[in-house]
């Protein structure tokens, strides 16, 4: 049992490693602008901040919709520290060039990106998360929208840049490493985000399997109980919430680094519901689901459904129906059919494992036997 | 810090007056009760009588409106009368503390009193291995960081080997990897009382432990409950209505009628008793 186990986990290890060198390669062949690394760098970033959330939702059972506000308070802490000293005046021009004159490496930048959005969360987790279920939910949802207002405010612009853009930070495209001249030597700016991502989702997978992860499903399973056990209750919360919100803050920096620009306006709350809508599908209390939830979800929104809009889709060119808007149809019937075949949503609360996938294969394959038998 | 002269006696769980009033409804009445180390101690009344509350207000779940609880020498729980409640109060002793104290359940199963509960609140989506382990997560040496990056590796191992022996001395082991909601309900009530074991408490509280059993069941728990009594040295307060198990097993029986206190003494005493036979049966109208 456990060697197996061993040889389980060691197996999905390899297969993960091999995504991440599938990634590198492709990256290397197919042209920069294929619109696989749009999806790819998108998704990988949306299943980061999935994952952040179903570490709430999912495994503490706190249903919080603040995701939107700790990503733009990560974006712009991002934004704000790494813009060159010397592009400082151009993007800040209506506010003298801005209060801060410094920039920060990029990976500090991440990480400062986390803590801030930390910081807002142990600071409203306080009155917040002594409230229950929908009114949780809703109080994350106002304060979402109270930090979308507050980056937009004039008064702040020395530090926000107002209601302006953002821009000329460092991108995904400044991972690429090239020679002197700038040309492009080995690509990296889809396996840079991807490696930043798996660094965070193991952190997060590590603490949902330790000691406090397991405190985490005890709450959610059930709060008086847990009590009872000796597990204090905000505590508990507190810390899930605050550790959700700073991998929700590194989400919204990558974000900013994939969009390019930054605007407070683009974190409404139908960010918070497409990601809500991500960890369904994947499955609540499956951080495998919400990864795959995420890179189907963005694939579909922004790749494989686009022709539905344009008049082409899979060969049949049919400009009366497939035109704009006839998309978002076709992609609420698969989520309504999903959900109604899937009622845990794709995973359910299971995790991604080479076993998994064997059964996966050889429940297929022994069924396609019966049915040849008969 | 102590003019309360801690007691010579062992005793372990001390209640004074305590009281419980929800709106203008008194659920518990100037409840004083003594429970002594090593001790079995029955709580027993008809329904609604204000057993549960009773528990409640001990471990932290409910405020009590007024009273105290001592454990151990060291005053747990005190209340007075405040806000609202200083116009509604109608019970008793009112102004005689002056001390509020109050802690939250996880703290009163930190300091060693565990509990159980009278619908069993199991973790369903787990298995009975890890029902029994997260028990084990208040007294673990650890931060968030350590946990994480698992630099408490010792502390995991010896959390799960004392998971696995207790897990074995209750006879659970064979069935670690259950669901708990899997399991027939005389067992989900065994594994409920082994997590509650499992926080090393020193005073277990047992809300009718025998609810929904046959009478076989009901005589293997009893049994089970001396066991457990001696082996991990513990005194024992129980709610329950099965009287065989009752009078079977307790020491000393407190009886509880619309929240009041009617009747204490030895098994014996608390059968012979008028009032109680009169709570239990009703009193005859021309009697």
């Amino acid at each position: 049992m456990k060697t197996n186990n061993k040889k389980n986990s060691l197996l999905t290890i390899f297969i993960l490693i091999g995504v991440f060198v599938l990634v590198f390669v492709l990256e290397q062949i197919l042209p920069a602008n294929a619109m696989l690394f749009t999806v790819l760098q998108k998704g990988v970033i949306y299943a980061l901040v999935a994952v952040s959330m179903n570490l709430l939702n999912g495994f503490t059972g706190l249903f919080s919709l603040g995701q939107a506000g700790f990503m733009l308070i990560g974006a712009y802490c991002y934004g704000i520290f790494t813009i060159p000293v010397l592009e400082r005046a151009s993007v800040y021009q209506y506010f003298d060039g801005g209060i801060i004159k410094f920039a920060l490496p990029v990976p500090i930048a991440l990480i400062l990106a986390g803590l801030a959005a930390a910081v807002f969360a142990a600071l409203i987790g306080i009155p917040v998360l002594r409230l229950k279920s929908d009114y949780l939910a809703i109080a994350t949802l106002g304060f979402a929208e109270i930090i979308r207002a507050i980056f937009q405010w004039d008064k702040l612009g020395p530090v926000t840049n107002g209601s302006n853009l953002l821009r000329k930070f460092p991108s995904f495209n400044d991972f690429n490493i090239t020679d002197a001249n700038g040309a492009v030597i080995i690509r990296m700016s889809t396996l840079v985000p991807f490696i930043i991502v798996g660094i965070c989702v193991l952190i997060i997978v590590l603490l949902i399997n330790s000691s406090y992860g397991r405190a985490f499903k005890a709450i959610r399973d059930d709060e008086v109980a847990a009590e009872a056990m000796g597990i204090n209750l905000f505590k508990h919360k507190e810390m899930s919430f605050v550790i959700s919100s700073f991998f929700a803050g590194v989400g919204g920096a990558l974000l900013a680094m994939y969009q390019m620009t930054i605007q407070a306006s683009a974190f409404k709350s139908n960010m918070t519901y497409e990601i809500l809508l991500v960890v369904v599908i994947g499955g609540i209390g499956s951080v495998t689901g919400s990864c795959i939830g995420s890179f189907l979800f963005i694939a579909c929104s922004e790749w494989w459904l686009r022709g539905l809009d344009s008049g082409t889709f899979l060969g049949i060119n049919a400009p009366v129906i497939f035109r704009s808007g006839f998309r978002k149809v076709v992609f609420a019937v698969i989520i309504m059919a999903i959900v109604l075949f899937y009622r845990k949503g794709l995973m359910g609360e299971n995790e991604f494992s080479a076993y998994g996938i064997r059964n996966f294969f050889l429940r297929i394959f022994n069924k396609k036997k019966g049915e040849a038998k008969k | 810090m102590s003019e309360e002269t801690k007691s010579t006696n062992n005793c372990v769980l001390k209640l004074e007056d305590l009281t419980m009033q929800f709106g203008g409804v008194i659920a518990v009445n100037d409840l004083n009760l003594e429970v002594n180390q090593g001790e079995i101690v029955a709580l027993i009344g008809p329904n609604g009588a204000g057993k549960t509350t009773a528990f409640n207000c001990i471990t932290g779940v409910y405020e009590p409106t007024n009273g105290k609880v001592t454990y151990l020498g060291n005053t747990i729980v005190e209340n007075h009368p405040q806000g609202k409640m200083k116009k509604l109060y109608t019970g008793e002793n009112d102004g005689k503390y002056s001390n509020v104290v109050s802690q939250t359940p996880d703290k009163i199963t930190k300091i060693g009193i565990a509990r159980t509960f009278q619908n069993i609140r199991l973790f369903k989506s787990m298995t009975v291995f890890e029902n029994v382990l997260i028990a084990k997560h208040l007294h673990m040496k650890q931060n968030v960081f350590s946990a994480t990056f698992r630099i408490n590796r010792a502390e995991e191992k010896r959390a799960r080997m004392e998971t696995e022996s207790l897990l074995e001395e209750q006879g659970l082991l064979h069935l670690r990897d259950e669901l708990a909601a899997g399991l027939p309900y005389g067992l989900q009530r065994r594994l409920e009382i082994a997590r509650a074991l499992a926080t090393s408490p020193k005073l277990l509280l047992l809300d009718e432990p025998a609810a929904g059993m046959n009478p076989q069941e009901t005589q293997e728990l009893s049994d089970f409950i001396k066991q457990i009594r001696d082996k991990y040295n513990l005194t024992i307060l129980m709610i329950e209505h099965h009287m065989d198990l009752v009078m079977y097993i307790s020491e000393r029986i407190y009886v509880l009628d619309f929240g009041k206190l009617i009747a204490t003494g030895t098994p014996a005493e608390i059968q012979n008793n008028q009032r109680v036979i009169e709570a239990y049966l009703g009193v005859a109208e021309d009697a």
